[in-house]
């Protein structure tokens, strides 16, 4: 997390958005975040894209994606519906499910609200648990200040294990650190160790003695661990999934299974 | 490949049970622990906030009593803002549209081109664009950005808030309210929207009804009508706050129809329980005025003029050779006009307005030019500019009156949604059970209210 805010060093000269040319891509970045959060801001502002940002929860309800450039480096980046847990089932929030188990991200940006930084954390906890390569955004930092709130982004960073950016979207602010971060997690100059939850043994025993189960019913599955975990927790969609075949289509699959429409269709009808 | 998955979950259904059922209690107490605790050690609190502006508000506009009235005025305020503003600029395109008209196919007959080819070009193709182009773009250019500022200031989640409770007595999902507020702006893209509701009953509840309100396409049909009917019905002081108000009255009947509509179905063939949810209501946030005229004007005004210029030119092109070729005595178009007419009049309406509709099925929006033209026909003087002008040649020549206006509003509100709207039910549905009914309900029941006013209107003279 070094510091990549001052106007005039090399990284903003290399910050260049590029709309829709996702064609020719060297990276995956998926944004993901409780609804409301400026997902949408953080995404326009990266990619100069125009995507239609409303003030209200499930406006993104499918996926947009975008490009921009940064270090020489090409990056597709994937806005997803916003979602406040890993856990839930409707369509929305499954294609954001969908997409950071079975999509492959090199690096997952999880856009928080400063101002209710706790629940928000949720989401942030359960997109740990399934990769090592995230990035926490805490945005609305300005209203955060307008309520009082001091968020000190180098404590969270220590807390969660990754590391953490603060933004004001809207403003622009922050973004560049933003990039910047994603591009060193990726690259492998910043090391990351998310935390996760300490499961208790006998957990862990049963997660081990499902995962080569699922491996040999879903071969190729990513996030083998998550599934298991689900399993045991009884999630229906999940059971559904790996019964019909869904899972080990998404597996193969990956990507081309979620249809991903240009911003400037969605935003005037997702329809035509 | 089902016989491995099978054995997996087996295995974790054993696991399960050896776990314990308050397995699940636990992990999500731990993850909510953990959360507590990072943000314990990374926000403080500076100061206390002095006073909360966003509370205020939402104490007024969410209020039980105030809530629902407020929202029916700042609703009503965007209609008569919009037609004070769009009747000037009306006038003005028409004018100039017009004036090309006249020298255009001049030109091209001096160039010797063929009569029928001058007719097709000029009094079909450009006289359907012109038209579209002059009674559509100015009250869209004006609802469009007002509308999206209200939706930028977080306006639209407190109005689902308002509307819940509503919502639920219908037996439909309260996050329908927001699928319905995005039908405001286009019901395709509110008929995708309703993916944010997770009961697959309450979500084709959001999706059969949706059709209720009026799109942007719709929208400047209505507005169009209350300037130059309802209007003109009263003296000059009331006239634009009488058509705002007709065109508020039309929306919360679409309400109201939604929300009866909803009951009916959830009491028959999707019956079912309204599920509980949380809303979120966010922090009101200064709309950024480029972003806004951007979406308006770009996205939204040009996306539904540019939709409709492209079926209005072939539709142009059609109702010029349906006007110009003669079958026996008349010509074709009098022909489906004359069979039409016993079926448009018993709704109040007539055969010109039920053509326009036929030929208008793959967009709404050009109902009006399309029927403009119908009366208008071929080789007639095109010096029909503004709306006072439209208004003589409708009640004059064409025995309109104020009932045919309110029929159809009406007609306009209630019938069968667009093509692109079908498209995206049966796309969102994946059944033609559903994607039929969603089309042909509203049709029928624009039908049968249309013919009860009609009735009822002629009873009262």
């Amino acid at each position: 997390m070094s510091a990549h805010n001052c106007e005039t060093c090399a990284d903003h000269a290399q910050l260049a958005q590029m709309g829709i040319e996702i064609g020719r891509c060297d990276h995956v970045v998926a944004l993901a975040g409780n609804p409301n959060t400026g997902k949408s801001s953080v995404f326009n502002a990266l990619t100069g894209l125009r995507q239609h940002v409303g003030n209200w929860t499930g406006k993104t309800v499918t996926r947009a994606e975008g490009a921009f450039a940064f270090g020489g480096k090409r990056f597709k980046l994937v806005d997803l519906p916003g979602t406040y847990s890993l856990l839930s089932a409707s369509q929305d929030e499954e294609i954001s499910r969908n997409f950071l188990l079975f999509g492959k991200p090199d690096c997952t940006v999880v856009v928080t609200d400063a101002t209710a930084l706790e629940r928000n954390l949720n989401l942030v906890l359960q997109v740990l648990e399934i990769t090592d390569r995230a990035v926490v955004c805490v945005n609305l930092m300005d209203e955060a200040a307008r309520k009082g709130l001091d968020v000190d982004v180098r404590s969270l960073a220590r807390d969660l294990g990754v590391p953490a950016v603060a933004t004001v979207a809207r403003k622009k602010q922050g973004l560049r650190d933003l990039v910047a971060t994603v591009a060193g997690v990726i690259g492998g100059d910043i090391r990351t160790a998310p935390l996760r939850l300490e499961a208790p043994a006998e957990v862990r025993e049963a997660i081990s003695s499902l995962v080569p189960h699922i491996e040999a019913a879903a071969p190729g599955v990513p996030n083998a661990r998550w599934i298991a975990l689900r399993l045991l927790d009884g999630d229906h969609r999940v059971r559904e999934a790996l019964l019909s075949g869904e899972l080990s289509a998404l597996a193969s699959s990956q990507l081309d299974h979620v249809p991903a429409e240009s911003s400037r269709v969605k935003a005037v009808a997702g329809a035509l | 490949m089902p016989a491995s998955a099978q054995v997996v979950l087996d295995h974790s259904d054993r696991l399960r049970k050896e776990l314990g059922s308050d397995f699940r209690d636990r992990m999500v107490t731990a993850v909510y622990e953990q959360a507590r605790s990072v943000v314990a050690r990374s926000v403080r609190e500076t100061t206390a906030p002095k006073w909360d502006f966003d509370q205020r508000i939402d104490r007024l506009v969410t209020s039980r009593w105030l809530g629902l009235p407020v929202m029916t005025l700042l609703l009503g305020l965007v209609f008569w803002v919009t037609i004070i503003g769009a009747n000037a600029p009306s006038q003005m395109l028409a004018n100039a549209f017009f004036a090309v008209e006249g020298v255009g196919a001049g030109w091209f007959d001096r160039l010797g081109s063929p009569w029928w080819l001058t007719g097709i070009v000029w009094h079909g193709v450009f006289r359907g664009l012109a038209w579209v182009v002059s009674v559509m773009l100015p009250p869209m250019a004006i609802f469009f950005p007002v509308f999206t500022i209200l939706e930028d200031l977080g306006y639209l989640p407190r109005v689902a808030f308002n509307l819940d409770w509503l919502f639920r007595r219908a037996g439909a999902h309260g996050k329908q309210a927001l699928t319905m507020a995005m039908g405001f702006g286009c019901n395709a893209a509110g008929i995708t929207s309703t993916r944010i509701i997770d009961s697959p009953r309450e979500r084709l509840l959001a999706i059969l009804t949706n059709n209720f309100v009026p799109c942007n396409g719709r929208f400047p049909t209505l507005i169009m009508l209350a300037v130059i009917f309802v209007a003109a019905a009263f003296p000059p002081a009331l006239a634009s706050i009488a058509a705002a108000g007709s065109v508020l009255a039309v929306v919360l009947l679409g309400v109201a129809f939604t929300l009866a509509i909803s009951w009916a179905l959830s009491r028959t063939v999707l019956s079912g329980e309204a599920s509980a949810f949380t809303l979120e209501l966010p922090p009101y946030r200064r709309p950024s005025i480029l972003r806004i005229l951007y979406t308006s004007l770009i996205d939204r005004t040009v996306f539904v003029l540019g939709r409709a210029m492209l079926t209005a030119a072939p539709a142009g092109a059609v109702i010029w050779i349906l006007a110009n070729v003669q079958a026996g005595d008349s010509s074709l178009a009098d022909h489906a006009i004359a069979a039409l007419g016993p079926l448009g009049n018993a709704i109040g309406l007539d055969g010109v307005i039920l053509l326009a509709y036929i030929i208008a099925i793959p967009a709404n929006e050009i109902v009006v030019p399309t029927m403009l033209m119908c009366y208008l026909g071929a080789g007639m003087m095109m010096d029909i500019t503004g709306y006072d002008a439209i208004r003589a040649v409708l009640v004059d020549q064409h025995g309109w009156t104020l009932l045919t206006a309110i029929n159809l509003m009406l007609f306009s509100l209630l019938h069968n949604p667009c093509a692109t709207t079908i498209l995206t039910i049966w796309k969102e549905t994946r059944s033609r059970k559903w994607t039929a009914l969603g089309g042909l309900m509203p049709l029928a029941i624009a039908f049968a209210v249309c013919f009860v006013t009609a009735q009822a209107g002629r009873l009262l003279g």
